[in-house]
């Protein structure tokens, strides 16, 4: 293997495993592709890259630049790991109700924590950072919701890399956050292999949210409206914390594969597809690995107790 | 026309008396939100818009399946189904 002039080739080209064995369903084929894989751990590598780039390139970003974003945890991990090979300084609004290896890796490279208020999620994430970001024109906003360079990196590697090792597809499972994963692979899919079905899986987070003062308070990213999201996926549904749970041990336990509770609800989406069609080759997508789910007791002890207890964490 | 329980966000139990599951009767998802709005009229301008649609931020399951890739409002459901509100919510 030649040596790599940087930590930023790893990102990509991640190993797809055939995990079959968890198929409900002895014709169909359940294929796990590893984005965990990549060097600050998740698939959100991939569209930090590319957000990153694009700003350099547009020369919106020099040494000594000031970045500011929303993140549950992994993008705001890989910007991180970016920032600091590009001399950026990098501030991520965090919900206070994400794990604290989440927290203790933003630390590890150096991103400054901004505290926002769990009772709000994500939502209230978003909001306090497009507002300082207004407070501050001279901090860099890369807005991974509304941001083109999110799922286009998806629709240049993620998706290419998919057709190439699995020809065979037929479909295509990954959760909804940004929707830039399912946004890019499914653009990709559908454009190559229309009959490829593309499905989307989310955690009921809008269940607890407390801070919602009624439901125009809700979020869509600009990301899923102006990539059609409506017209491209086929399908879409809630994965529980109990059920992602169940999922995310019996990948662990029966593929030796050790992911977060989110490539979980990926695979129990999957398995749902895999007991209503007669034959077929269903690739999901594993964001993460389960380091930094650690503290939560996810992968031991009673698995309704750490349902409850993951139902109070944002893990997507 | 079968009773269908709906699980309700905590945004939307105050204007139906605090409650998180109610049971509705309907054949079609657009009976159960109609029989809800007559139960609990508050709920009614959350979930829909002045034509009658969903709006834009609700998104409403059958069974967990988002039912905007289903039937949208015409989607069937029997006894047994469940149906589930949520306000959509930014992850990532």
């Amino acid at each position: 293997m030649p040596v790599l002039s940087s930590i930023t080739e790893l990102v990509g080209n991640t190993p797809v495993v055939d995990v079959s064995q968890l198929s409900p369903n002895p014709d169909v084929r359940l294929l796990a592709k590893l984005e965990m894989q990549n060097p600050a751990g998740s698939v959100k590598d991939r569209i930090a890259l590319s957000m990153i780039r694009d700003a350099e390139e547009q020369g919106r970003l020099t040494p000594g630049s000031t970045l500011i974003e929303p993140s549950s945890g992994n993008t705001g991990i890989a910007l991180a790991m970016l920032a600091r090979l590009g001399g950026y300084h990098l501030k991520i609004v965090l919900p206070e109700n994400v794990t604290m290896e989440r927290r203790a890796a933003l630390e590890a490279f150096g991103a400054e924590i901004v505290p926002s208020p769990a009772a709000e999620g994500s939502n209230g994430a978003v909001r306090r950072a497009e507002k300082l970001a207004g407070e501050h024109p001279d901090w860099l906003f890369l807005y991974q919701y509304g941001n083109e360079a999110n799922p286009r990196a998806h629709y240049r590697t993620t998706g290419p890399e998919i057709l190439r090792d699995v020809p065979d597809l037929t479909h295509f499972v990954a959760g909804l956050g940004t929707s830039g994963t399912l946004m890019g692979v499914g653009s990709y899919l559908k454009e190559h292999r229309p009959d490829i079905k593309v499905i989307a899986v989310e955690p009921p987070s809008g269940e607890r949210v407390e801070g919602l003062r009624s439901l125009d308070d809700g979020y869509v990213p600009p990301v899923f409206d102006e990539w059609d999201g409506m017209e491209l996926l086929d399908g879409k549904r809630i994965v529980r914390p109990l059920d992602s749970l169940r999922w995310t041990r019996r990948l662990v336990d029966e593929a030796g594969v050790f992911a977060g509770p989110s490539s979980g609800a990926a695979l129990c989406g999957a398995a749902a597809v895999a007991e209503r069609i007669d034959e077929g080759v269903i690739l999901f997508i594993v964001c993460d690995g389960g380091w930094k789910y650690l503290s939560t007791g996810a992968y031991s002890g009673d698995l309704e107790e750490m349902a409850a207890k993951l139902d109070e964490v944002i893990y997507f | 026309m079968s009773t269908i329980s709906v699980r309700l966000p905590t945004v939307l139990r105050p204007a139906a008396n605090g409650q998180s599951v109610v049971s509705v009767g309907g054949s079609t998802v657009g009976e159960v939100v109609d029989g809800l709005v007559s139960d609990y009229p508050g709920l009614g301008a959350n979930l829909l818009d002045d034509a009658g649609a969903l709006r834009k931020f609700v998104n409403v399951y059958v069974n967990d399946e988002d039912i905007r890739f289903l039937d949208k409002l015409d989607t069937a459901v029997a006894a047994g189904d469940d149906v589930t509100i949520l306000p959509a919510v930014a992850g990532g």
